[in-house]
């Protein structure tokens, strides 16, 4: 099939950038979208053109890398699926496509479609985890845990942090991925000695990062290639209410 | 080069507990007096720098990612192996043990194995403690599943993303100490070179790949847990940065490579569907749990599957290999779909695949247990090729997606370089000529969490480590050695992209020393790499500058080492005159197709010293001594 692509690019951080037009053929309905941009970026190569960059790794849906607004959706039109896993037989013959980064304060672009997440590294170290060293755990069977529990903890804990949910929300808010994190483990009883600080940490964490404040839209839920719950962050903020108002002891 | 083990003496199941009661300590307060760059934040690398920091020691992690969280161990999709005998079916520790080293097909240290396999149970517990959300059962307690190459139920699991919880976890406690400032966090920071000063590993250099500055980062010892070298083949199971260039960079600083040869093709991944393939896509191991393998019993039987009766079809494995039947080793597995497609008998385009068929088990079981088990992986295969795989059987075909080969490394993980301790996928040292399946996370978090810990110490508190900056002459010239290299990529102005060079890299590697190897294709293979090589270096075109975000000249950078390590691989497989595990000789079969051993010959660690540029490199040879298992023909009959 014969596509036209608007692709955003942007030299470096400080660049202004804009959107420039590509007219790609011969696309095979059985590449993946990253493989059509690859085809992309080996023509312009050969041509002595900048290839477009863009971030991915493992191209299995799993390492969260990939991450792009296609058509002005974020990893594209189909639900639960990354842009990785996306493939061209959802498009059709002579199809136009828009393709943007994330766009959030809180993720400035690197270069063209790479944005700088590194503020959902600072989220998890001010608090997204269990403070046990290596070397301390009892056996694993001695601590039973409802299968349900187990199961709701593994919803939550399938977040790739692809950053999907804040490029897809119209305030720019991390509330789906602080949210999944904190969730995974207050499901848990290894997650409940730090539930209510872990909770403040990373909320307040969020807030001085730049992200915006959650206002129900629920465009995350939708936009979540891992289709994380909305749920977690009405979880979430209970406990950091409780937090708050130091009602959690 | 000298190569010692250092396997400690006593009985097998006394060994590391000897070895940790005689390694010297590090005193709490000194430990801060000690730094680490740890390369590489996959489960070895999150896990050790997590429990060094821990410890006490200063660290500072490397990443070439934008995240610690996404390196390549995220994509394990499986399992964990973990000698826990819950299931009550006969486990234990030296099970596991045995296990591991007749799958490893008796090319693996015996002492290394054995530890492992002590500490897989630590593993679970530590993972449980940090808040891994693995499978339960109804009663809250922890669920198994099989894998191959095994008759207990040993592999522990979270849904088909075992790695990525296993690695999330490392990620939140190596993460919990970068917020506690006792982990310096680098990301984006591809490592070009080892610094060695004095004989000693002192540091590393780095690029930042934003803003192409070269630099180093100085220590007292140097971790690398960089993973493995599959992307040499370009099409494999790996994360399309998967890289050989840590280790291989150590290497030609004097590092020994040891049994580069040894690369595992995994036998259930998505096939191929075009020349734009970017990769290929592994479906769980775990799936033939309950899938069947099969091809049409007759050649040019094109019939849609569900047209071909039973007496038509050839259950292969089944037939074979009775008492493993579906779960055989991988190798065994990968080669017998090998064969059925060289016969003719394979399915798909091109004839390159073989049916994974779960109708059985959703007829005994129903599609809804089916989903639970495989829910993700299902829908993944249909994403990918478009069929759905609840109504016609999956396609599936061999791929490379492991490398038994690395670093050599002593019982203490540390390699022939003092300081240069090695672990996880990068070093050689516990799957011996091919890895069971859900072993690599167990071994990833053994050597981060249980073993460097320990044996680091023990390095340290010999002494003998004066201070070294950045402006030692070993450091400046490794530097401009660095620069020169990314100078001389961007100078060339060729006509030819790096994309297209590892491509055909890949290819002389498939065909010449893939599933199958024999002495004529090798040795054409050492013809053909050096001339690609010599193409790539005076017909590469590389757009764009070193001062700023450039993928393609990553990409290069790293393809240029593959070029040079690919030439090391093809000699080691060359040597290396039998069949064992994943390295399969053809002049080297018994009647009926299986590999023949030869222990008179090659039981021994093959360790590959650096010649010098455009010398040969030399051969050193670590003999296997096997003194608890008695050596036996590999038999899953």
């Amino acid at each position: 099939m014969k596509l036209r692509l608007h692709i955003w690019r942007q030299a470096g951080p400080s660049d202004q950038g804009m959107m420039k037009t590509y007219d790609l053929d011969n696309v095979s309905e059985h590449m993946s979208f990253l493989e059509m941009l690859d085809v992309l970026n080996e023509q312009l190569s050969e041509r002595g053109e900048e290839p477009v960059a863009f971030e991915h790794d493992c191209r299995e849906g799993i390492c969260g890398s990939c991450g792009m607004v296609i058509n002005g959706r974020p990893h594209g039109p189909l639900p639960r699926t990354t842009a990785c896993q996306l493939h061209m037989r959802t498009f059709k013959d002579g199809d136009e496509i828009y393709i943007e980064p994330w766009r959030a304060r809180a993720f400035p672009v690197i270069r063209d479609l790479v944005v700088d997440r590194s503020s959902f590294d600072r989220i998890i170290q001010s608090g997204g985890y269990v403070s046990v060293n290596t070397g301390n755990a009892q056996d694993g069977n001695t601590l039973p845990i409802p299968k349900v529990a187990a199961d709701k903890a593994m919803d939550a804990a399938a977040c790739i942090g692809c950053g999907a949910c804040v490029a897809a929300c119209p305030n720019s808010s991390a509330m789906l991925f602080t949210s999944a994190k904190a969730g995974h483990l207050s499901m848990l009883p290894q997650g409940q000695a730090e539930r209510y600080s872990r909770s403040e940490n990373m909320v307040l964490t969020m807030d001085a990062e730049g992200f915006g404040a959650c206002s129900n839209h629920y465009e995350c839920e939708a936009a979540c290639p891992k289709g994380i719950s909305a749920d977690f962050i009405a979880r979430l903020n209970r406990d950091f209410v409780k937090a708050s108002l130091g009602t959690s002891a | 080069m000298e190569l010692h083990s250092h396997i400690p003496s006593g009985p097998l199941e006394r060994k590391w507990d000897s070895h940790k009661a005689n390694l010297k300590l590090v005193n709490p307060a000194n430990k801060r007096k000690f730094s680490v760059i740890v390369v590489g934040t996959g489960l070895a690398g999150a896990s050790a720098a997590a429990t060094l920091a821990e410890l006490g020691y200063n660290v500072t992690a490397i990443t070439y990612h934008d995240s610690p969280r996404r390196a390549h161990s995220i994509a394990a999709q499986g399992g964990i192996n973990a000698a826990k005998n819950y299931q009550n079916d006969g486990d234990s520790v030296w099970r596991l043990f045995y296990d591991t080293i007749k799958g490893g097909d008796f090319r693996s240290r015996e002492a290394n194995v054995y530890r492992l396999s002590e500490v897989s149970a630590n593993i679970i517990d530590q993972c449980v403690a940090q808040g891994v959300p693995f499978a339960r059962e109804y009663g809250g307690y922890l669920a198994n599943r099989s894998f191959g190459g095994a008759q207990v139920s040993r592999t522990f699991y979270a849904r088909g993303q075992t790695g990525q919880q296993l690695l999330l976890g490392a990620y939140q406690a190596l993460s919990r100490q970068i917020g506690l400032g006792k982990v310096k966090m680098l990301n984006r920071k591809d490592m070009m070179d080892v610094v060695v000063v004095d004989g000693k590993a002192r540091g590393v250099v780095i690029r930042d790949m934003r803003t192409g500055v070269i630099e180093t980062v100085m220590g007292d010892a140097v971790v690398l847990a960089t993973g493995g070298y599959g992307n040499v083949f370009y099409l494999s199971t790996n994360a399309k940065a998967s890289n050989v260039t840590a280790t291989f960079r150590a290497y030609k600083k004097g590092a020994a490579f040891a049994n580069p040869c040894f690369t595992q093709i995994h036998p259930t991944c998505i096939p191929q569907s075009g020349d734009y393939q970017s990769k290929l896509t592994l479906m769980s191991e775990s799936l033939r749990n309950d899938g069947r393998i099969w091809v049409p019993k007759n050649h040019g039987d094109h019939r849609a599957p569900g047209d071909i009766p039973e007496q038509d079809r050839d259950y292969y494995l089944e037939r074979k290999y009775p008492s493993f039947g579906n779960l055989s080793p991988r190798d065994i597995a990968s080669r017998a779909a090998k064969e059925a497609c060289d016969d003719g008998r394979g399915v798909g385009p091109g004839g390159k695949g073989v049916y994974l068929d779960f109708s059985d088990a959703i007829n005994r079981l129903g599609a809804k247990v089916i989903e639970d088990r495989y829910g993700n992986l299902f829908e993944m295969y249909e994403r990918i090729t478009g069929e759905n795989p609840y109504e016609v059987p999956m396609r599936i075909y061999p791929a490379v997606h492991y490398t038994m080969g690395g670093l050599w490394v002593d019982y203490n993980l540390m390699s022939n370089i003092p300081g240069l301790f090695v672990l996880g996928e990068a070093n050689f040292s516990d799957h011996g000529a091919n890895r069971l399946g859900a072993s690599a996370l167990m071994q990833g978090l053994a050597d981060g969490y249980f073993v460097i810990p320990y044996t680091i110490g023990g390095y340290f508190a010999k002494g003998g480590l004066s201070s070294v900056s950045s402006d030692t002459p070993e450091a400046r010239q490794a530097v401009e050695q660095a620069a020169a290299k990314v100078q001389a990529l961007l100078q060339i102005n060729g006509k030819r992209t790096s994309q297209s060079f590892h491509r055909a890299l890949g290819k002389i590697m498939w065909d010449k020393c893939g599933m199958a190897r024999n002495a004529q294709g090798l040795q054409e293979a050492l013809q053909e790499i050096p001339a690609l090589r010599e193409e790539f270096w005076s017909n590469l075109t590389l757009p764009g500058s070193g001062e700023q975000l450039n993928q393609s000249l990553d990409h290069a950078s790293r393809v240029a080492d593959f070029m040079e390590f690919a030439e090391l691989m093809v000699r080691d497989a060359l040597q290396r005159e039998e069949s064992c595990g994943g390295h399969f000789r053809e002049e080297y079969q018994t009647e009926d197709g299986e590999a023949l051993r030869n222990d008179a010959d090659f039981a021994y660690v093959a360790a590959w010293g650096y010649g010098g540029e455009g010398a040969a490199p030399t051969l050193h040879r670590e003999p296997l001594e096997f003194e608890n298992v008695e050596l036996a023909t590999r038999s899953y009959k």
